[in-house]
């Protein structure tokens, strides 16, 4: 088991003649809590795609516990993709069933107890919710893993104030040491308080790495002041 | 007790300074055992780490022991908890009396007027 979870090595993507990431260089320890902040289009997703083997790099590459992404790599991380990517005809039931069947870390009682809390009625089909209740059962299911590392891209952007404390929790409750759990956001206000580190994205370029204390004690400001201000339209 | 941060200081040193509020203000009692880490984190919405160093600093004050199987315990020791009470009240006091001299008060006008409002605020008038 490596210390280092997660690993950019002069990693770069180009659609086209267009680049989305350029020769990014970063890692991440296992039991940190980090936002993956930046402005829209910055290259978040592009990032957590390669992490995940949809997206294959131009040059350089990605490591997660010292592998490149692949069938390793799936089995201990836990993603929540940016847009809805279940079979709507299931029932939640199902597709609890489903994730049992696929990964060998999912725990089924862990997904039943947040369905509760949460209020998702587990036999109603997918296709049949909200599209607010869509992305909750998105993240039931993908907090339900018992992961080394959760790439969750924008966990909140669809969900209500108190559905976010909820998420909030949750990534609290299940903070242990040896895993880590990167979220991407620009909703940073929400986030602040439970990250370790921020890693803020612009152009494909990262333009900072530090604690969240440390931005708070150095610049004398909260993280979503300083992003407001580095990110100024 | 809530527990409140603002959005300029570092996060582990609020979490230091309420959990001595806390402390001084008898809501944690002297002797008594402190929740879990993980269970602090989650009521003051914080990362678990940060909380973590929090506890370790507050440790090294003396405010608060660990013991290695049972978790971490507030102090007993009321002599300490009586200075920090009083380090807690001169700040405030500071902030007070600077905040009285913007007005335009003396620190003998501002004791009288504290003396006036304890006593009911306008018999002197």
């Amino acid at each position: 088991m490596n210390e280092i979870i997660f690993e950019c090595k002069n990693l770069s993507k180009s659609y086209g003649l267009k680049p989305a990431l350029k020769n990014i260089n970063f890692n991440l320890k296992r039991g940190k809590i980090v936002g993956l902040l930046g402005p829209n289009g910055s290259g978040k997703t592009t990032l957590i795609k390669i992490a995940n083997e949809l997206l294959t790099p131009t040059s350089g590459e990605i490591l997660i516990d010292g592998k490149n992404p692949g069938v390793d790599t799936k089995k201990i991380v836990s993603y929540l993709p940016d847009c809805i990517s279940l079979p709507d005809w299931m029932n939640i039931r199902e597709l609890i069933t489903f994730y049992k069947g696929f990964y060998e870390n999912f725990k089924e009682d862990k997904a039943y107890e947040m369905t509760k809390n949460l209020g998702i009625d587990v036999e109603a089909k997918l296709k049949t919710l909200s599209k607010g209740n869509k992305e909750k059962v998105q993240l039931i299911l993908t907090m339900s893993r018992k992961a080394d590392l959760y790439l969750l891209d924008e966990p909140m952007g669809g969900v209500d104030p108190a559905t976010r404390d909820y998420i909030l929790n949750t990534i609290i409750a299940n903070y242990n040491e040896n895993s880590t759990v990167v979220i991407s956001t620009h909703l940073i206000a929400d986030v602040e308080k439970v990250l370790d580190e921020v890693i803020f994205i612009n152009n494909g370029e990262v333009v900072l790495q530090k604690t969240v204390d440390d931005i708070r004690s150095n610049n004398g400001m909260s993280v979503d002041a300083l992003f407001r201000e580095v990110f100024k339209c | 007790m809530k527990w409140n941060f603002d959005n300029e200081r570092a996060i582990y040193s609020q979490i230091v300074e309420q959990i001595k509020l806390f402390i001084i203000s008898g809501y944690y009692e002297k002797g008594s055992k402190l929740p879990s880490v993980r269970d602090l984190a989650e009521e003051a919405k914080v990362n678990p780490n940060t909380m973590q160093k929090a506890l370790a600093e507050l440790e090294r004050q003396g405010l608060i022991y660990s013991n290695r199987t049972t978790g971490n315990f507030i102090t007993d020791d009321e002599n300490l908890i009586k200075n920090v009470k009083k380090e807690f009240a001169d700040d405030k006091i500071r902030e007070f009396i600077s905040y009285m001299k913007n007005l335009g008060y003396d620190k003998q006008d501002t004791v009288k007027l504290l003396e006036n409002y304890e006593t009911g605020g306008n018999e002197n008038e």
